[in-house]
């Protein structure tokens, strides 16, 4: 057998003292640019699942004219599956905030928001009390900055992020058109950089390491390391932090029971990979990206269950402002039920995939087009035990 | 139960007139008494100089925002996969019988509201469940009874 290439990392959760103030002297003592340049350099990727280059996003956003600029966190951690950034944001909120600053301090901005979940709502007062703290330092530091924390109300789709804008607005968390993007127009209609929890801790961590540390760590589309939330059948359950790089067949040797039959990366969005293709399938850009969710299921579950269980999630947490994706998830829910009824010809599952297909064409946000990634990876694979 | 205008004025001296104040305002009234009726929509509007449908529209969006009425404390059961897997139907069944309502419902003396939430965040410690921002992981039906005993002799 091959060497386990599983690298566990300590990187996120190191404890820094009460503020890494150290990296933000750093930062101070840089030009914008420079810092911009050097994320860019690092290779790191949006850690919410999307994996737009962080770089990228920071530099276009610097581009924009405009005297009011925003930095949005997004918190609003909702995918089935996904608690790291709850525990990123219990043990270690202050490189969080720092990130937001260095985000700020790089692009033009003045203000930050945090957009927390609801569910979240016990981390409140603490986190409230950490960043009063925090916007006391870096004002003493002269960084012309701020941050403010805002709350949802226990809606799935405004971790989309120009659904979080309107959140923020005041406004029905319905994602907005693009074109525009956020980097131009985001949150009240100007230039935003909206990154994830754990994106801007990395983004401290690589100005307090330099950008090799990062880099050495990963493959060539996936640098460095990432923290991944492990739940399902799993006698290790839990949060960890590991480098980028390894396959499927890797991550099961250490955190399978032994019996694993397909592992779903992403979350409920995600891609479902069979055993069959736990050997080839390496977890970051080149293969299965995640947001960080692994759940590994063993043989006694059903992947009739699996599935059902998570269309209905997309269901009731779909806004219901686009036809694809409004009658879409109701349309594929039902469809499979009546195919385990026997009422529908098992063939009938050709005509769900084209239907999550031209979901993935039209529906107008991320939520309605990854429907098709659970969809079509579970009834390829999994066909007997979607009928019957 | 706090006056509603006071909650109101209170969040528009801290976040302003503007219409970004709405969801500060619905948190508030809903974290003093956990729903938020018409007649509160209409104070709101009136306050921030909003139509009371654009008021409607954005409260009945938000799953954490109930409109109609909800006891003391809002028990979320997550029935999301980890904890669909993990049992959270056999944790509703007990709750059910130690509040004696059904899923969904309020206990006569509108103390309790037993619901079930999607995905919490909790999902390698399920089941999980909310009363009200209160998180109560890895649960057990014995420890979900004991859990709602303790609230109910409060």
């Amino acid at each position: 057998m091959e060497k386990n290439k599983l690298t566990k990392v300590d990187l996120i959760f190191e404890d820094d003292g009460k503020c890494p103030t150290g990296v933000l002297d750093k930062v101070k003592s840089m030009n914008p640019d420079e810092i911009i340049m050097n994320m860019i350099d690092s290779g790191l990727k949006g850690r919410g699942g999307a994996g737009f280059p962080t770089g990228l996003k920071w530099k276009f956003t610097k581009g924009e004219n405009s005297f009011d600029k925003y930095v949005v966190c997004n918190a609003d951690e909702g995918e089935p599956g996904t608690f790291k950034d709850r525990e990123i944001l219990d043990k270690v909120a202050n490189k969080v905030y720092t990130g937001m600053a260095i985000a700020g301090y790089a692009i033009g901005a003045k203000k930050g928001f945090l957009y927390l979940r609801a569910e979240y709502n016990f981390l409140l007062k603490k986190l409230q009390k950490e960043l009063t703290e925090f916007n006391k330092i870096i004002k003493e530091k002269g960084f012309d900055y701020n941050i403010e924390i805002r709350s949802g109300a226990g809606a799935y789709i405004c971790g989309e992020e120009s659904a979080l804008f309107e959140s923020i607005e005041g406004k029905r968390g319905e994602p907005r058109n693009k074109p525009p993007y956020p980097t131009v127009a985001g949150l009240f209609g100007k230039p935003t950089s909206i990154n994830n929890v754990e994106t801007l801790v990395y983004t401290t961590i690589i100005m307090k390491y330099g950008v090799e540390k990062f880099k050495e760590m990963g493959t060539q589309d996936s640098r460095g390391s990432k923290v991944f939330s492990i739940s399902g059948d799993t006698p290790t359950a839990g949060i960890y932090e590991l480098e980028l790089g390894m396959t499927v067949e890797d991550f099961v040797s250490e955190f399978g029971d032994g019996d694993t039959k397909a592992v779903q990366v992403g979350g409920a969005s995600g891609m479902c990979v069979p055993r069959k293709k736990f050997q080839d399938m390496i977890i970051g850009y080149e293969g299965v990206p995640t947001g960080g969710s692994m759940m590994l299921f063993n043989s006694t579950r059903s992947m009739y269950n699996v599935l059902k269980d998570y269309l209905e999630f997309f269901e009731e947490e779909s806004c219901g402002q686009c036809t694809p994706c409004r009658v879409g998830c109701r349309q594929l829910l039902k469809g499979i039920e009546s195919v385990k009824r026997g009422e529908k010809h098992p063939s009938y599952l050709e005509d769900l995939k084209k239907l999550a297909g031209t979901m993935k064409l039209s529906a107008k946000c991320g939520l309605g087009q990854s429907v098709a990634n659970p969809f079509i990876s579970i009834v390829d694979n999994f066909k007997e035990e979607i009928i019957y | 139960m706090r006056d509603v205008n006071v909650i109101i004025k209170e969040k528009i001296e801290k976040f302003g007139k503007e219409r970004q104040a709405l969801m500060p305002i619905l948190q508030g009234i809903v974290g003093d008494k956990n729903y938020i009726t018409e007649n509160d929509m209409v104070r709101v509007a009136e306050a921030l100089d909003l139509s009371a449908a654009e008021v409607y529209g954005t409260t009945t969006f938000y799953t954490f925002f109930d409109v109609v009425p909800r006891g003391k404390y809002v028990i979320r059961v997550c029935k999301t996969i980890s904890c669909h897997l993990s049992g959270k139907d056999e944790i509703i069944e007990a709750l059910e019988k130690v509040l004696n309502v059904k899923l969904g419902e309020t206990t006569e003396d509108k103390k309790f509201t037993l619901l079930q939430a999607n995905c919490m965040g909790w999902c390698h410690r399920g089941p999980v469940m909310l009363i009200n921002d209160e998180v109560f992981p890895e649960l057990t039906i014995e420890k979900a009874i004991a859990i709602v005993e303790e609230y109910i002799a409060k």
